[in-house]
């Protein structure tokens, strides 16, 4: 049955999110922006002690290892809501701030990678320091200077050493989201994207766990960035860089095998679930600018009148439905792509549509935003201006929103990549 | 709980009109647009799946539960196949649906029955005035009380079936407020100027209605002495447009990208360089987005949640946007032949512009 209620367990952890965002994130997001790269550790030391008593660790929703069985009979009935509570979460800190978002302790994308394509026993090794006393961080490392959407471009080459059965990693990365805190502020990894066999392109593409401490691994640069700016975007160089044979992504046994694409095919699978968190955090950021928005209008004496035909409206009145419009429908496309994703219906077409749309819309409700408040939209004594500057990056990361297009529409047309590039 | 899947009792309703609208209307679709009549029997055919009736409990003649959510899906589905058959089929709910949801107890014993066990006959409702602002909580049209009757004075249009109308519901303001009012057909006063000729949906029959002190008995006004709320048939006018529009917007969608996949130029389809592509996909997602606003409307009226009469307003206001970007995007991939009126494109984008102005036209 169509059905568009809110899980209960969801409205009680949305309710203590909201006061976080309030709280801990509001107050301080004008501070952090004026002072990059300065690290927010009041902020991280709270999620961090808050997330470890609800047990949650990384980013990606895990099936709970110690239910009772009153717990795990009960779990049976309910239909699984993981991924939409990580939306929901996302979408309210994002509310916060986005950028302070990124510096949340955890596994981040990198434990993403990690729950999408490892093993049990990966998973056990490379996720559980999340769970420790001392926030810690997790990144992914994909992007390199001459490959960012094309991710076959990509040149950094692992190469097995048979002699010590290590991998030894050669490359430059860059645009590593939370690269400096997983590598320097903490004892966490990054998950690297290189090639086992540089003429193979994608067939040649694997994912290695590279933890901090690795020798011949350095953060060589941080971003100075439009927005975002409390969240650190680093530069990695990696020289002749050791590495377990295990820490290779997926079954070493398997993955090593030259003519299997299931490396590309993980990092694509990272993807379909990570895209809709990623527009969900667009839609937080709008929602955000909406709301003030309206606040700051009905102190000009100014309300919004539903209901009439759009030709007795003013300007104004139409442009804040637009955007409620392109709010709520972006919402519902990440709802209804994490709830395939927590119900296992393969979702690479809703998860790049619920992409797409929110980084549109972000991107235009932050910007009319900005103009509808004029000289008080573009001071920086209010926020609006910084979530336009915070807004454009969720239309840009986890695929651009051309990219995302182009998912969307070999889906729809059943191209192959080669059909339509 | 979210859940996207429509229950089993849904989808069979579904599948039935996929079925109608591939065979019945889409096949009828050109013909009834050049001649501007619509075959009686392919309307009574969409008639007979039963939409209306199943949406009135027995007691009233039907055999089913009104529900919203089931409406959208339905009219999705048959605007999908052709809108103008669709708004013909739908007509009788224009009448019958109001007096189920605010009518008084007598109304609907009186009326409901009478509709629903027949075959298809025309009943209807007068609610827009030509007028660019017409704004639906402020009616020109006007109802006086008198002693033992209401007299109702102004001017319609867009009034479906209007000349051969055995009722309708005519919308007026008395004191300030919308109310609507049962007229019998051809009652003293109720002139039917005329056919009206419209850009799209031209196999509808729709008519200039003039008031010309029409009086209707007391006991006629919807809902009886104490009136009715306009809210709950507004908010259900509005998600059907919606839903209209995102089946009529589908068709286009897929129509342009099956031409899409086939038309070749400099060597590949056309569907393989992403100035297509990257517009279809685009067509895609508004799509999709407002389909979900439409049902989310939906299920908040079936729900009676506070915010449902503002989210209905919502999905029509952001389905009015959509069907005319999707529409005509569809032609501009069809190009010149989407110019054409062989290829159906150029029809949808005409009924597409309609959105906006089409609340009122059908109800679910």
């Amino acid at each position: 049955m169509i059905e568009f209620e809110m899980p209960k367990p969801i409205g009680q952890q949305k309710y203590l999110l909201q006061t976080v965002a309030e709280e801990m994130m509001r107050p301080h997001s004008r501070y952090f922006d004026e002072h990059e790269h300065q690290i927010p550790w009041d902020y991280i030391n709270f999620m961090h002690q808050a997330m470890r008593a609800v047990g949650a660790g990384s980013l990606a929703p895990r099936e709970k290892k110690n239910g009772g069985e009153e717990g795990e009979a009960k779990k049976k009935d309910r239909p699984p809501i993981g991924y939409q509570s990580l939306a929901f979460m996302l979408e309210t800190l994002s509310w916060g701030d986005v950028g302070m978002y990124l510096v949340t302790p955890g596994g981040g994308l990198g434990a993403a990678a990690v729950e999408a394509t490892g093993t049990p026993q990966q998973k056990e090794k490379f996720l559980a320091r999340f769970r420790t006393e001392k926030p810690t961080f997790g990144a992914m490392a994909m992007t390199e200077p001459q490959a960012g959407s094309d991710t076959s471009a990509i040149r950094t080459t692992a190469i097995l050493d048979k002699a010590t059965n290590e991998w030894v990693l050669n490359g430059e990365k860059i645009f590593v989201t939370a690269g400096h805190k997983s590598l320097c502020e903490s004892d966490g990894f990054i998950v690297v994207w290189a090639t086992i066999d540089p003429k193979a392109g994608r067939a040649g593409m694997r994912s290695f766990v590279v933890e901090a401490g690795t020798p011949g691994v350095q953060v060589t640069k941080l971003e100075h960035k439009m927005g975002i700016r409390v969240s650190d975007t680093a530069s990695v160089v990696l020289q002749d860089a050791r590495i377990p044979f295990e820490n290779i992504l997926g079954n070493p046994e398997v993955i090593v095998e030259k003519t299997v694409t299931k490396g590309f095919k993980g990092a694509m699978a990272t993807f379909d679930a990570t895209r809709p968190l990623v527009a969900a955090t667009g839609v937080g950021v709008a929602r955000a600018t909406l709301e003030l928005l309206k606040e700051m209008l009905a102190q000009q004496g100014v309300t919004i009148r539903y209901g009439l035909p759009r030709q007795k409206l003013t300007n104004v009145e139409r442009e804040v439905i637009d955007m409620e419009v392109m709010l709520e429908s972006a919402w519902l496309l990440v709802i209804k792509a994490v709830w395939m994703a927590d119900n296992r219906k393969p979702n690479p077409l809703e998860a790049s549509m619920s992409k797409v749309r929110a980084g549109d819309v972000v991107t235009r409700i932050t910007q009319k935003a900005v103009e509808i408040m004029g000289p008080l939209g573009y001071t920086r004594e209010f926020l609006l201006e910084k979530w336009f500057r915070d807004a454009k990056i969720t239309d840009i990361y986890e695929g651009t929103g051309q990219i995302n297009r182009l998912v969307v529409a070999r889906n729809i047309l059943g191209y192959r990549g080669s059909e339509l590039r | 709980m979210y859940s996207f899947e429509p229950t089993d009792e849904q989808k069979m309703l579904v599948e039935a009109i996929q079925r109608y609208a591939e065979k019945d209307l889409r096949p009828a679709a050109h013909e009834a647009d050049e001649s501007n009549q619509f075959p009686p029997a392919v309307i009574e055919k969409g008639w007979e799946l039963g939409l209306l009736q199943a949406s009135i409990p027995e007691a009233y003649g039907g055999f089913g539960e009104h529900s919203a959510v089931t409406g959208v899906l339905a009219a999705e589905q048959m605007a999908w196949g052709d809108l103008a058959g669709t708004l013909a089929v739908l007509a009788p709910g224009l009448f019958a649906l109001p007096i189920f949801l605010v009518g008084s107890e007598e109304q609907k014993t009186q009326y409901l029955p009478a509709v629903i066990e027949a075959e298809w006959k025309p009943y209807t409702a007068a609610l827009l005035e030509p007028r660019f602002d017409f704004d639906l909580n402020d009616l020109k049209s006007t109802a006086k009380e008198s002693k033992d009757s209401y007299v109702l004075n102004g001017g319609k249009v867009y009034v479906p079936f209007a000349a051969d109308a055995k009722a309708m519901i005519v919308y007026a303001r008395l004191n300030d407020a919308t109310q609507g009012f049962i007229v019998p057909g051809g009652v003293e006063g109720l002139k039917i100027e005329g056919r009206q000729p419209l850009m799209g949906i031209k196999a509808l029959p729709v008519y200039k209605v003039t008031l010309d002190n029409v009086r209707v008995p007391k006991a006629n006004r919807l809902g009886g002495a104490e009136g009715h709320e306009l809210s709950p048939i507004i908010d259900l006018a509005r998600v059907a447009v919606a839903a209209l529009a995102v089946g009529l917007s589908r068709a286009a969608f897929e129509y342009s990208r099956d031409y899409a996949k086939e038309r070749e130029a400099f060597g590949v389809k056309i569907a393989q360089k992403q100035a297509i592509a990257f517009m279809l996909a685009e067509m895609a997602t508004e799509i999709e987005a407002i389909r979900l606003l439409t049902w989310e409307a939906a299920w908040m009226l079936d729900t009676k949640k506070p915010e449902a009469s503002k989210h209905a307003y919502l999905a029509h206001t952001g389905a009015t946007d959509m069907a005319m970007m999707v529409t005509d995007r569809a032609v501009q991939i069809l190009a010149g032949h989407g110019y054409i009126r062989e290829h159906p494109v150029e029809m949808w984008m005409r009924s597409g512009r309609g959105v906006a102005t089409f609340t009122g036209l059908a109800m679910v």
